[in-house]
């Protein structure tokens, strides 16, 4: 028996005094009794913090895959950057953690401008003018994205490049159903998106991921002038981390910008809560999903921050939304925006770099095994597809026997008939992040040389 | 030394008064906080390794900020910001309980939060073992046979619970067009079935404040896909026809969605399932302690009857011989996640619920129900119910009578309360009631808070009569006024870089 219940017995005597209610079940009178659940819960007893505290802990303990066991080089939208101890302690503070919606913005400026500075940093990375305060994850901001260029265009034909991260498309399928949008999946050629497979007439939306899935560079001048002859809009998945270096979504001309945002400053957290970015054109602002945070004063004249164009939003338009979100993921935005501070300019290059350094060091050395051939062709920034001589699943098995968590098996990823390359269970998806050390590495290409033998 | 070369130093006052700067207004060029792994990678250079065509011709601005000044500044923002762990928020519909910290503890072991989202089944047992006994004990909550984890809110729950509404009608070669919705819905109803592909049909209340029965037969057909109820409603008002609602909309072959976001005021009293219902979401964020962050994460998982099991998202995490393995349910509608859902929120949810256990659980429902109705009656000379009877886990109260004889709003009132030290309630909803202040007390909130609270609002009574005109003017001792919310609609300013009006 343990709660964080304040009464004492006689504190509920007396307040059920009050209300003339003679028992605490006599609170629940008007409640039809047929309905009513006979003999309580069928769950455990409670138990005390410490008594619970020897559970919870065999959780973590039974996960091989934890960061003290496997060092880590699976990616596919999910990395293991530094989370410094002052980046958790300042996302931790209560006063962020045990808030809610800045309804009532003169007790919530520290969020409210939070996710201001957050959201001039998320327009700069994505190179473009507006971004939200969020949105759940990468996959859910996509699905936004294709929802935001129905309502510009008044088509429902998008044309979604098989480079976008498998699970996001999946979820994009998923809502299509709802809003009956038609999602056409467009192949990729030795990794790079075919748009010549397909018709672009009627496009609401091109989406194109940069770098790819698959960790291709693709350029992205051919899905900007696809999309503008169609007079649809092109929307860009782009990774946060190499935007700090790469070419911005905008400057490619993108209309919108979604991407996962956990890069900064969230742990892996067997995937989530996560961060999804979203980011567009000044011309899209009216259609703008969840929150957005503008600056404006207060009555006595002084700088003050408020969540502004909220006739769009549901609890105010109701079934005319532009979309239903209420609860976002504001605390993973906080905890972007200081990891972003923490870095600054030169850190998030230089994070950046070295994933790329890192990248195509493992990749120079593990492509000279025999058994091992890159899966993908072209330019890659920090991750890229191995193509095995052994199914992927057993060597990601193998290799944590040597304490690494080889990546990602292609085959556990994608579904059945995807688009994006043949044979996926011979495909490994290997990333580096700057946390990955030369040894580590060389450890790695070792280890794969003798799981391949 | 003359004045720094740029950036301004974060020096407002505790509690401010005055603005914080923003990060790029303290930033100064050459600054820096990062330290990173020394890796020994061979450090080729960039343009070695990219084609020039992708490289932008500098990095992307950020800030330059030492460690020193990052911490002065996000701790300064922290102390303008109102919390649960600072004083009650009493926030209709919200359900601001306290969160325990033990919970947190638990979200940040590293076994839990150093785990890759894609490493196989065999490596990540012990999260699966979580999913797995949080869905049975979801369940053993709500009455359902079997549970999605991915929602990662109470909408996207929603919207899952629609499209599976959807996948099962049309696996019966059963097209429909329409969900009901009683008028005092959360604003997330309508734009679900929006997205889900349905048209609203509201259903209006009865003078009880419940679903008028008779209304809901007379809109009732067979192209009725479902309603979606949240029992007890945002009046705080339990719906007492529920069987004779659910045994209506079954007639027409249209299914019961129950909107969890009141699931606090009933646990282990009446089961979602029991009442009929056969789609439920959670809100875990409310119910199940797991703190809101400002406006999230949270978690909408979503419980469905036997029926809808095979239509559920998948994968799901399932028991498999002594362990746990991933399956996808047959006709499932797809994913609704990029993962499995806020994992680290789902381990929250259940670390809560070992703590309590099943009379745990119930107590906190009660509790919860008792603080409500406490506050119900303490409050009714001032501010009368919209609805004079028992409420549940909260109530929704009347600033009428305030504005009627002073000018005095149920905004005011709200305003008028930060200045007390305490959140105000929800305002102006549900919209069927005029002048509407929204209050939910929690479980974890003392008679003494509540008691304080009360005498708070008697204070901002006898205001409302000796000045009201300073009670528009309220907030004053907050780090900021009321804000000018039509300048920041008019001239958008949504960035640092953005042009200003």
């Amino acid at each position: 028996m343990a709660d964080y219940l304040p009464h004492t017995a006689e504190e509920v005597a007396a307040m059920l005094a009050f209300v003339g209610v003679d028992s605490l079940e006599g609170l629940y009178a008007h409640v039809p009794s047929a309905v009513r659940l006979a003999g309580g819960l069928d769950l455990p007893a409670g138990m005390t913090e410490p008594d619970a505290a020897a559970l919870v802990a065999g959780y973590g303990a039974a996960n091989r895959a934890r960061a003290s066991e496997l060092v880590c080089f699976a990616g596919a939208g999910a990395y293991d950057h530094e989370v410094p101890p002052v980046v958790r302690a300042l996302a931790g503070r209560s006063e962020f953690v045990t808030a809610y919606t800045p309804y009532q913005p003169e007790v919530a400026q520290g969020v409210l401008q939070a996710i201001f500075e957050y959201q001039t940093l998320v327009s700069r990375l994505a190179g473009l003018p507006i971004a939200n305060a969020s949105l759940y994850d990468g996959a859910t901001a996509l699905v936004e994205g294709l929802n935001m260029a129905h309502g510009a265009t008044g088509r429902s034909r998008m044309l979604v490049s098989s480079g976008v991260h498998p699970h996001w498309r999946a979820v994009a399928r998923t809502f299509a159903a709802g809003t009956g949008h038609e999602i056409v999946e467009v192949p990729l050629v030795e990794g790079h998106t075919d748009w010549s497979s397909v018709d672009a007439t009627d496009a609401a939306a091109l989406v194109v991921a940069y770098p790819n899935y698959l960790g291709v560079l693709e350029d992205l001048a051919a899905a900007k002038a696809l999309a503008a002859a169609a007079g649809g809009l092109l929307v860009v998945a782009g990774d946060p981390v190499a935007a700090g270096v790469l070419r911005s979504a905008g400057s490619w001309g993108a209309d919108v910008f979604v991407g996962e945002g956990q890069p900064f400053g969230t742990a892996l957290s067997f995937g989530g809560p996560y961060l999804g970015l979203f980011a567009c054109a000044e011309a899209q602002v009216r259609r703008l999903p969840g929150r957005i945070v503008g600056e404006t004063l207060d009555t006595e004249g002084r700088r003050a921050y408020v969540t502004t164009l909220r006739a769009r939003e549901q609890d105010i338009r109701r079934e005319k939304a532009t979309s239903n979100v209420c609860t976002n993921q504001t605390l993973m935005a906080v905890a972007a925006a200081v990891q972003l501070g923490w870095l600054g300019t030169a850190g998030l290059a230089e994070v950046a770099t070295r994933c790329a350094q890192g990248a195509h060091y493992l990749f120079d050395e593990v492509t000279g095994l025999d058994g091992v051939t890159p899966a993908s062709a072209g330019p890659f920034f920090r991750e890229f597809a191995l193509r095995l001589r052994r199914p992927a699943r057993e060597v990601v098995a193998r290799l944590a026997d040597a304490g690494i968590l080889a990546g990602v098996a292609l085959d556990t990823l994608v579904d059945p008939g995807d688009r994006s390359l043949d044979a996926p269970e011979e495909v490994l998806l290997v990333t580096v992040t700057e946390r990955r050390t030369r040894a580590e590495i060389d450890h790695y290409v070792a280890a794969m040389r003798g799981a391949l033998q | 030394m003359t004045a720094s070369p740029a950036g301004r130093a974060s020096s407002a006052p505790l509690m401010g008064r005055e603005a914080e700067p923003t990060l790029f207004e303290i930033s100064v060029p050459g600054r820096r906080a990062y330290q990173l792994r020394t890796t020994d990678v061979p450090a080729r250079p960039l343009t070695e390794l990219v084609p020039a065509a992708h490289l932008a011709e500098a990095p992307v601005p950020i800030a330059e900020v030492s460690e020193r000044d990052l911490v002065a500044h996000v701790t300064r923002l922290s102390h303008r910001q109102f919390s649960v762990d600072l004083g009650m928020y009493p926030l209709g519909s919200c359900t601001m309980k306290y969160n325990p910290k033990f919970c947190d503890a638990v979200a940040a072991d590293p076994g839990l939060a150093s785990v890759h989202p894609a490493a196989p089944a065999a490596l990540t047992q012990g999260w699966l073992q979580i999913l797995v006994e949080l869905e049975e004990r979801l369940c053993a909550v709500t009455g359902m046979a079997a549970a999605t984890l991915q929602p990662a809110a109470g909408a996207a729950g929603e919207l899952t619970g629609l499209l599976l509404m959807r996948a099962y009608h049309e696996s019966r070669g059963d097209v429909r067009r329409r969900v009901i919705i009683p008028d005092s819905a959360h604003g997330t109803n309508p734009a679900s079935v929006t997205l889900g592909g349905y048209e609203v049909t509201t259903v209006p209340s009865n003078d009880r404040g419940l679903v008028d029965l008779e209304a809901l037969r007379g809109v009732l057909g067979p192209d009725v896909a479902g309603i979606m109820l949240t029992n007890p409603n945002t009046l705080g008002l339990f719906e007492e026809e529920i069987v004779e609602i659910a045994a209506a909309v079954h007639e027409v072959g249209g299914l019961l969605y129950y909107d969890g976001a009141n699931l606090n005021a009933i646990l282990g009293v009446v089961r979602p399932g029991d009442m009929g219902f056969d789609i439920v979401h959670m809100n875990l964020h409310k119910t199940f302690a797991t703190p809101h962050g400002g406006g999230g994460p949270g978690a909408g998982p979503v419980a469905v009857a036997a029926h809808l099991v095979d239509f559920l998202p998948g994968p799901r995490a399932v028991r498999e011989g002594a362990g746990y393995a991933w399956a996808t349910p047959a006709r499932s509608i797809g994913r609704v996640h990029g993962w499995h859902g806020n994992a680290l929120v789902l381990a929250r949810a259940l670390a809560y619920i070992h703590v309590h256990g099943a009379e745990g659980l119930t107590r906190v429902a009660q509790h919860a129900v008792l603080n409500a109705n406490w506050l119900r009656r303490r409050l009714a000379a001032i501010l009368p119910a919209a609805h004079d009877r028992a409420c549940m886990h909260e109530c929704t109260l009347r600033a009428t009578p305030l504005k009627d004889a002073y000018g005095v709003r149920a905004l005011d009132v709200a305003k008028a309360l930060l200045e007390e030290g305490f959140h105000a309630p929800t305002v102006y909803f549900p919209l069927i009631v005029d002048e509407a202040l929204m209050f939910e007390p929690t479980e974890t909130e003392s008679p003494q808070t509540l008691e304080a609270l009360a005498q708070a609002i008697e204070r901002i009574a006898e205001r409302a009569a000796s000045d009201p005109e300073g009670l528009h003017r309220a907030p004053q001792t907050t780090p900021v006024a009321r804000v000018d919310e039509a300048r920041a609609a008019r001239h958008l300013v949504a960035t640092a870089d953005a042009a200003r009006p």
